[in-house]
């Protein structure tokens, strides 16, 4: 099952708000996990166990079949040093890899600058869903974001043919004009620009998808379908990024948790099995990250922001199992008396998947050397 | 000419959802740049859009009949700035409808907003945290005496006042401490009964009466001692000024960055942090030295980009299809959404990130065809009046295309920007030439060029 490093595909998904790491992959036989959580608990017998220790969620059922099937990998307590539990600092760091200012550049779409140097494919990188995550953006890479594949381009309406093709080449005109009249009037150019490339590219993406797999009706689903239905159509895509909304559970965890986990695991075993289905799975690995985890401890409805979350890594390539080491349960190591501390840091799962994957040279992406797992088979 | 129509268009943009042709005649005939600011911030000399109106005639419980009564609104309001200020504090203070015990509760947020942006910034921090909507959005409501959730003593602290960098981890755990209590009570449940206002509750006996210090201020600490400190800080008079600067003027960094780099006019922001403070936090004293300083008429060109709601009201506007109730308005709450900004449904307590950040190839798709389409038909009253003043495609192309930029609320382009859309008119004329007569062809004329206008890099910038 090997396949060249020159057509691997990175699908990133961002589980946004920060998923609880703890009441996904369970500890269901650790007494410190049940003297923490009094409220916001998953009891032993609400998870499908894969040892005598941790066990997966019973909303997550299809993550233990992709388990069983050895196509999952669980990367345990990832996070990094002196974990900051603003989301939004947090998501910045997660995305840029710079904890200590405030970085530009996005690490993937730093990867896709790296994958497709001469920017000749305006769909190296392309993320789904509305608004360009800060991880895919870098000024000067194009990254194509797309909320709809049906209607994706501009000027779309103006039905006479004739007077539609005067109004792009305007349109043309005016867009390249602005490059090279300040940085954010040559961005809207450059992004002007490069819809009309990309539309050109996915105009028939839509209509020459078939597949018998039926995803669910919501957001994520529909996310991975489009991912589906983009790289089936051969358009040299890399790296696809989308993400799940939600995670954020300060309350109404018990309400909220389990249909999130629910729609991500359907979605993602959709995903695989559709890829499956076309036979165009091998070269697809699909990367599942937060941006923190929970704390510890409940406050009776939620849980506040922590850190020490995890990861999980998908495909027919992944070596399925446990990465790194479940965070130590134990309150005398606890991180600050109340957090989990993390075993593995995500600039080494970056760099993990950025190097053994899609074979982009990690350190001055992820700034420095970190520890790597070995996910992926030979 | 008492005022310059360049510069009125501009104000008119910044502090409101733009002007109509015949409005900029008026102002600009009437009065001078000083009193139009005047006018703005004093908004009690103006009616309020008669909200009973449209209450009875946008009625149903889906957040796009909400989003379109706000739409509704800023379209139409003779209070452009109330309006305007409703939108920055929906910016700063993001409460999402997808995390609400009841919906219509942040609607009746945005009306506390629209009733004290235009006070001071104690009363909207106060009404802030004593918001049913906001509780129960950053979880006060689960803030108790014995089990403190620190929520929103955390965000209020960094997001909505003063900023990272200005306050440690204890100064968050004393204030999340002194707002235990605060919380809401819901008369009725929701079914069969239906949607009813919650109404802040002050829950004495949860509410944590120990010792609590804070920013260097110790005692038994309630919520609103905690604001009273919080508002006379520096730091927040500074981040305050920032936000006015980044949504009125020019685009700054993301927030998240804000500790550490640089406002991009530090002068500017000194200037109206002094303000704030001296006049002890007065929203009408801070936005009057915005509107009415060099900075801010300097702000002309590409400083900042519209956000989708400045677009998407700003073309209703000129476009006049609601400038009376019509069925329909709703459907722009998607439009809207499509580019990004989900009204009413913010992404996270942080808010949308604006800016450039607007844009992408996806939001850009969205923004251009948007507008395109808003200018299709001829027969929406302004887009009438646009065509009536503008003339046709038998005049000069050049100055057709100054008229069509003037009549559209004062566009401005750069001079490229200008000397393409003027080879497009001659190009529609040319085609509109060798089309007379025959019946099969839909006619080309000026209105092809107005959807060109709205669909360029510059109608993107506010």
């Amino acid at each position: 099952m090997s396949t060249k490093s020159d057509d691997r595909v990175l699908v990133v998904v961002q589980l946004t708000g920060g998923n609880d790491f703890m009441n996904t992959i369970v500890p269901y036989n650790s007494e410190h996990y049940y003297d923490a959580r009094k409220k916001i608990v998953i009891n032993p017998d609400e998870v499908l166990p894969i040892n005598d220790e941790l066990g997966i969620n019973k909303h997550a059922a299809p993550l233990k079949r992709l388990y069983d099937e050895g196509k999952m990998a669980i990367i345990q307590g990832i996070g990094y040093p002196n974990s900051n539990r603003s989301h939004f600092r947090g998501m910045d760091i997660w995305h840029t890899c710079e904890p200590d200012r405030v970085g530009l550049e996005g690490w993937l779409g730093q990867a896709v600058r790296e994958l497709d140097p001469r920017a000749e494919n305006v769909l190296t990188g392309v993320n789904i869903g509305r608004g360009l995550p800060r991880a895919m953006a870098v000024p000067g890479v194009p990254v194509t974001s797309i909320g709809d594949i049906e209607s994706y381009g501009v000027l779309t309406d103006v039905e006479r043919a004739h007077l539609r093709d005067r109004a792009v080449e305007s349109f043309k005109n005016i867009y390249g004009q602005a490059i090279g009249t300040g940085p954010v009037a040559e961005y809207i150019g450059q992004t002007g620009i490069d819809i009309l490339k990309g539309a050109d590219l996915l105009s028939d993406v839509a209509a020459n998808y078939e597949s018998p797999i039926e995803y669910a009706d919501n957001s994520i689903a529909k996310s991975l379908r489009d991912v589906a239905r983009v790289h089936l159509a051969g358009l040299g895509t890399r790296v696809f990024y989308t993400n799940h909304i939600g995670y954020d559970h300060h309350a109404n965890e018990m309400k909220d948790h389990p249909r999130l986990l629910n729609e991500i695991s359907g979605a993602v075993a959709d995903f695989l099995d559709d890829l499956e289905h076309h036979g165009a799975g091998d070269n697809v690995a699909v990367l599942v990250f937060t941006e923190f985890g929970r704390r510890m401890k409940d406050n009776g409805s939620g849980t506040d922001h922590g850190s020490g979350g995890g990861a999980f890594l998908f495909g027919n390539n992944v070596e399925g199992g446990l990465y790194a080491e479940y965070p130590p349960l134990d309150p005398s190591k606890w991180e600050n008396g109340e957090d989990l501390i993390h075993t593995i840091d995500y600039r080494g799962i970056y760099g993990t998947v950025l190097e053994q994957w899609i074979n982009v040279e990690a350190r001055p992406i992820v700034r420095g050397e970190y520890e790597q797992i070995r996910p992926f088979k030979a | 000419m008492k005022s310059d129509r360049v510069e009125i268009a501009h104000l008119m943009r910044r502090a409101g959802f733009g002007a109509t042709p015949s409005q900029l005649d008026t102002l600009t005939k009437e009065k001078t740049y000083d009193e139009i600011v005047d006018d703005l911030v004093n908004l009690e000399r103006f009616p309020e859009v008669d909200q009973s109106y449209i209450e009875r005639y946008y009625g149903g419980e889906p957040v796009a009949v909400y989003v379109g009564k706000w739409l509704f609104r800023m379209i139409n309001t003779e209070r452009p700035l109330e309006e305007k200020m409703a939108l920055f504090l929906h910016h700063i203070y993001p409460v999402a409808w997808g995390k609400s015990e009841h919906g219509p509760s942040i609607f009746a947020q945005i009306n506390m907003f629209r009733r004290v942006g235009l006070t001071n910034f104690r009363t909207i921090l106060l009404e802030l945290s004593r918001d049913p909507a906001m509780i129960f959005w950053l979880d006060n409501n689960e803030n108790h005496k014995d089990e403190v959730n620190e929520n929103y003593g955390r965000e209020l602290l960094e997001l909505f006042s003063m900023g990272i960098g200005n306050y440690t981890e204890d100064d968050i755990k004393s204030a999340s401490r002194a707002f235990t209590g605060w919380t809401f009570s819901q008369p009725l449940p929701l079914y069969p009964m239906g949607h009813h206002m919650a109404s802040f509750e002050f829950r004495s006996d949860d509410h944590d009466e120990g010792e609590k210090t804070f920013l260097g201020h110790t005692g038994n600490l309630n919520g609103e001692d905690i604001i009273d400190i919080i508002v006379k800080e520096p730091a927040t008079a500074r981040f305050i000024s920032r936000h006015l600067y980044n949504f009125f003027v020019e685009d700054e960094p993301q927030v998240p960055s804000w500790a550490i780099e640089p406002p991009k006019n530090q002068e500017a922001i000194d200037r109206l942090s002094e303000v704030f403070l001296e006049s002890e936090g007065d929203m009408r004293a801070v936005l009057k030295e915005l509107f009415s300083s060099e900075f801010f008429k300097q702000s002309l060109d590409r400083k900042k980009v519209k956000s989708p709601a400045e677009l998407v009201a700003g073309v209703l506007r000129q476009t006049g299809e609601f400038s009376s109730p019509k069925p329909g308005i709703h459907n722009f709450a998607a439009a809207a959404t499509m580019m990004g900004q989900n009204l009413l449904n913010p992404p996270t307590v942080e808010g949308w990130h604006t800016g450039h950040e607007w844009i992408d190839s996806g939001t850009l798709s969205e923004r251009v065809n948007f507008a395109e389409n808003q200018f299709k038909d001829a027969s929406k009253p302004g887009v009438q009046e646009i065509l009536r003043r503008a003339g046709s495609l038998d005049e000069d192309p050049d100055g057709l295309v100054t008229r069509c930029l003037d009549l559209m609320g004062g566009v401005r382009v750069s001079d490229d920007t200008h000397r393409s859309l003027v080879d497009y008119a001659r190009q529609l004329k040319v085609m509109g030439d060798t089309r007379k007569g025959d019946n099969d062809q839909e006619p080309v004329d000026v209105l092809n060029l107005l959807q060109m206008i709205v669909s360029t890099v510059d109608y993107q910038f506010a």
